[in-house]
């Protein structure tokens, strides 16, 4: 089973896009903020992260920076997913090593068509 | 819906546009209509279909039909298709032809397909010179591709976030597709049930999920005018489940086939 981790300090955007992952055969895993998902990929690097920009403690950008210099942390396909809409501020998380970018608020189509873009589903 | 309300539907779909309503698009018949019935004025969906029956003029049977007719689509639908157009069709036609190459998006709905070609065209490794015809049924649909303005949840079908930094800027709550872009499509209204003449042949021409719909005398009739409308050895692409006539023979990914050149009479 693929892996999923959910990285967002909303319970209910975890809530949601978990229901939607869980439908394409992901195993979901879920952490609150920049910091807990550093913690949870070191103790299990998954395939796919869903991550949100905004939040306390390590924010999406951050963790994304240490993430990738982290041991085997260029294997995760990383999707942004915020709202955040700004080209400038768009292209500096792909700078970062995004592989793309979820604009909020998303649907179920959006998530798939992201997914599918990114090779995952 | 009432069934004679839907039967009446269908029968007024039919005689204008060719097109058999069948699954889907009969069963969101209501779905479809909901919105035109509130720009009307009418109470309901039921009610909408009361006027156009009793006192439908020309106007309101056309909108009517549009609603019924109009294909939710994507940017880059069916990514196969658009692979295999930017690695072998367009190289190709673009090696054998000195100016732009002329694309014809038939049935191009809210015009995704036309831009989807025109980022193609402006991404391939050495630029492509397109010259794109955008045509349907609906006039709604050709004004909002016309305005390259799209959804926040449109430009997330089938747009890669890259090419969407690319060619669009944010306006307002929608993105706006680049001008050079913009400038590479031409829109006409156009059934394509109905006679109609080209000026000059096309390369290539797009006609997904559209012809399958019409009964099977129709279909060949479009068929003929498509073939018709192509260049000898032009291509024509169909939905990935549908399958060209005799003047055509099927080259790579599902639903893409090649015009035959006429071969000269054996002595």
């Amino acid at each position: 089973m693929k892996t999923c981790l959910v990285v967002d300090d909303s319970r209910v955007v975890r809530k949601v896009a978990r229901r939607i992952l869980e439908g394409h055969d992901f195993e979901v895993t879920e952490a609150v903020d920049g910091a807990e998902a550093l913690a949870t990929c070191r103790a299990a690097m998954p395939e796919a992260i869903l991550l949100d920009w905004n939040m306390p403690m390590m924010d999406g950008l951050e963790f994304l920076r240490r993430l990738r210099k982290e041991p085997r942390g260029q294997e995760p396909t990383v999707i942004f997913c915020s709202a955040e809409t700004h080209p400038d501020r768009i292209a500096e998380a792909l700078d970062c090593g995004a592989d793309e970018y979820i604009m909020k608020p998303f649907d179920s189509e959006i998530i798939e068509a992201k997914f599918a873009e990114a090779g995952l589903i | 819906m009432s069934p004679g309300d839907l039967e009446f539907l269908c029968a007024l779909v039919r005689a204008r546009s060719g097109l058999v309503l069948t699954g889907e698009r009969g069963f969101f018949a209501e779905t479809r209509l909901s919105p035109l019935a509130r720009r009307e004025g009418a109470a309901s969906v039921a009610d909408l279909v009361q006027r156009v029956k009793i006192a439908g003029d020309d106007r309101l049977l056309r909108a009517v039909v549009e609603a019924m007719l109009i294909q939710e689509t994507s940017f880059f639908r069916d990514r196969e298709v658009f692979a295999t157009l930017a690695e072998t069709v367009l190289p190709s036609l673009a090696a054998a032809h000195d100016g732009p190459l002329r694309v014809w998006s038939a049935g191009c709905a809210f015009g995704q397909e036309a831009y989807s070609l025109a980022m193609l065209a402006a991404d391939a490794p050495q630029r492509i010179a397109l010259d794109i015809f955008a045509s349907d049924l609906s006039s709604a649909a050709l004004e909002k591709g016309e305005s390259g303005l799209y959804t926040h949840f449109e430009v997330q079908r089938g747009l890669p976030i890259r090419g969407l930094l690319r060619h669009f800027e944010p306006a307002d709550d929608a993105w706006r597709i680049a001008p050079d872009l913009r400038q590479m499509v031409r829109w006409r209204r156009l059934n394509l049930v109905d006679e109609f003449k080209v000026s000059k042949p096309f390369d290539l021409i797009l006609c997904r999920n559209v012809v399958d719909g019409f009964y099977p005398a129709i279909r060949a009739k479009v068929f003929e005018r498509l073939e018709h409308a192509l260049a000898p050895g032009g291509w024509l692409v169909l939905g990935a489940r549908e399958t060209a006539p005799d003047g055509f023979v099927a080259a790579g990914a599902a639903g893409i086939f090649r015009r035959r050149i006429a071969l000269v009479a054996a002595a």
